[in-house]
């Protein structure tokens, strides 16, 4: 574990800020990145999160040094190295999968960018038998990529990654290609490595659920622009766009009427949370957990679908105009509510989002 | 043949495999033992092996089949030269024209060689007419110095073309060289070290591949030497077969051992440096 804690006083001490200055790059026609700014604190796990083609995997390439951006610039530390090649960037990467040279050993693996700095044979093994001992597969040092699980294969990934002491750690979706259980531990150990080393780590996904858990802070791109960058708990709690809204999580869209800072939904009148839109026709967004749903003869809406989720149900309500809202309810309350069954809506006293309308 | 289990022939569903078994073997032996009987057995005397103990002390033997092996080596070092970095560059850079280079390296197929060695014999015979007044004048001697006739070089580099594109590019199909490279880039390694390190240990078998079949071409090609007035080692037998025909089958049968026995050699090399590499880790 020495090198954990070496490592880690290296890294506190010299942890790096990453700054993104009005990226852009085009590929052809489409524009990958459209003056992306973003500022990654020293220390700091920031997830960027968004759809496929929204320009994450980019931003991080740029970092890496492997893409040039058409204008706008990449500091680290606040030096720009928007000129300077890829292997002289002080970034280890872990890419989505199959990235380990297949004709060296796992130690092997680990060792090659030491190799690459001409580090002494013996110190190499000694280091990189180390740090295959701080991802857990100390004794797995002499088996080949091939001969090792897919998650074996990411924390070998991993611990190359780290074998330089890099400044700025890069994770590209590093567990999209493993299977659900490998995922969740994995991402434990991920968050907890990192947050021993205190290393600036940039993690891409396109999984709301992994930015949510693992991040310090969750950067929500769109269309190649950042959309939103804050707190896990903020993203979800307090959206700024709608775009946010309905991507991280799960939000339903109720046609309401602003009349200046209140809004009148579902026959109740709340307060708007945040500044209203322009116009009064508007849509309230509602999370599934802030919907709630009670069996009621003479109500005019009703259950159309129910997915079990373990201790809590979702259902899909439909209104009396055919608008549809999900809504979670703890299973044993909605064992009652099959498919058909006349509800009533309720919102709670809260201040309520509201967007733009596009629902018909 | 000695792998023929009688036993297996008596199950039905796979009599047909001996079958195809005896047929090719027949095929391909058949003409083999013949060459050999044609060398051992000389009307009169008996069995003798004076056809192969005769091979080395025949003049012109081990020039040509030296200046053979010469130019297979630097054949084989010019045109994996070229080709290794075109093809890696074309999978990272312009994976849209491979294509176009795919069918550019077949071409040499679709030309037969007969019609390659008439456009190069006119070329050098028209190069030092005009340009009996330049510096030029000297190079094209040169390429035809008969120690060691580079222009063969080139046009064998044009004829491998084929082969070679086809063994890298089945070898680079094998991995994901951009993710490769820029694992290597990540950790420190620059673009030569990146391809040295990472990209050729992982295309050894196509290597090794390219290299075979780069050589057997070269210790069997007749035309293109013949026509420009060389004597490799193909040129030489056919020329020894006019005055001394069972020396010269000898030869022949003596080359087919020889080019398996290399065949062997390189696929043993391979499957060592394999292993040799596994124990090290």
């Amino acid at each position: 574990m020495t090198v954990l804690e070496t490592t880690a006083t290296d890294t506190t001490d010299t942890a790096a800020t990453v700054e993104f200055r009005g990226l852009r790059r085009e590929f052809g026609t489409t524009v990958a990145l459209d003056g992306l700014d973003l500022t990654v604190r020293p220390g700091e796990l920031l997830a960027l999160l968004g759809p496929s083609g929204c320009g994450k995997t980019t931003a991080l390439r740029m970092l890496a040094g492997f893409e040039h951006p058409d204008a706008g610039e990449v500091l680290v530390d606040g030096e720009d190295v928007t000129r300077v090649p890829a292997h002289r960037r002080d970034a280890g990467m872990v890419f989505q999968s199959y990235s380990l040279f297949p004709h060296l050993s796992a130690l092997d693996n680990v060792a090659f960018g030491l190799r690459m700095r001409k580090v002494r044979t013996a110190e190499r093994r000694s280091r990189a038998g180390e740090l295959l001992d701080l991802v857990g597969l100390a004794d797995k040092g002499d088996r080949y990529p091939h001969q090792l699980s897919g998650g074996q294969q990411q924390r070998v990934a991993l611990a190359r990654a780290l074998a330089l002491r890099p400044r700025v750690l890069l994770l590209d979706e590093p567990l999209s290609a493993l299977d659900a259980k490998v995922r969740l531990t994995l991402r434990e150990e991920i968050r907890r490595l990192q947050q021993e080393l205190g290393i600036t780590t940039l993690f891409v996904t396109h999984d709301q659920e992994e930015a949510l858990s693992m991040a310090d802070r969750v950067a929500v791109m769109h269309a190649g622009r950042l959309e939103q960058c804050a707190a896990p708990v903020e993203l979800y709690g307090r959206p700024a766009t709608a775009f946010v809204a309905e991507f991280v999580g799960t939000m339903s869209r109720i046609p309401g009427r602003l009349d200046g800072t209140t809004v009148e939904v579902l026959g109740r009148r709340l307060p708007v949370d945040g500044t209203a839109p322009a116009g009064d026709e508007v849509d309230v967004l509602l999370r599934p957990e802030a919907v709630g749903v009670r069996p009621d003869d003479a109500g005019d809406a009703r259950v159309v679908a129910s997915a079990f989720l373990g201790a809590a149900t979702r259902l899909t309500v439909r209104l009396a105009d055919g608008t549809e809202v999900k809504a979670d309810l703890p299973t044993h309350e909605a064992a009652t509510l099959g498919a058909g069954t006349a509800v009533t809506v309720s919102l709670p006293e809260r201040p309520v989002l509201v967007a733009p309308r596009t629902t018909r | 043949m000695a792998g023929l289990n009688p036993g297996r022939a008596a199950r039905r569903p796979a009599l047909w495999r001996p079958l195809v078994l005896v047929c090719a073997g027949l095929y391909f032996l058949v003409p083999l033992a013949a060459s050999v009987i044609f060398t051992v057995d000389v009307p009169g005397e008996g069995v003798t092996f004076d056809a192969y103990t005769q091979i080395l002390g025949t003049e012109g033997f081990v020039s040509s089949l030296l200046l053979s092996l010469e130019l297979a080596a630097a054949t084989i070092a010019v045109v994996l030269l070229l080709m290794v970095p075109a093809m890696v560059a074309l999978r990272l850079g312009a994976p849209r024209l491979r294509p176009v280079v795919e069918v550019v390296c077949s071409l040499p197929l679709v030309v037969p060689p007969i019609a390659f060695v008439a456009g190069l014999g006119t070329v050098l015979k028209w190069g030092p007419e005009h340009l009996s007044r330049t510096p030029l004048f000297q190079t094209f001697v040169a390429i035809q110095n008969p120690d060691f006739p580079v222009v063969l070089v080139l046009a064998y580099v044009v004829m491998a073309l084929p082969f070679v594109y086809r063994a890298l590019d089945a070898g680079l199909r094998a991995m994901d060289v951009r993710t490769l490279v820029e694992a290597a880039r990540s950790c420190g390694a620059n673009w030569p070290q990146a391809l040295v390190r990472a990209v050729l240990p992982n295309l050894r078998g196509a290597l090794l591949n390219s290299a075979f079949l780069t050589l057997a071409l070269v210790l069997g090609e007749f035309t293109v030497a013949q026509l420009l007035g060389f004597r490799p080692f193909a040129v030489w037998i056919v020329n020894v077969s006019g005055s001394q025909a069972q020396l010269s089958v000898a030869v022949s049968v003596l080359s087919l051992l020889v080019t398996w026995a290399m065949l062997l050699a390189l696929a043993s090399f391979g499957g060592r440096a394999r292993t040799a590499s596994a124990s090290r880790g």
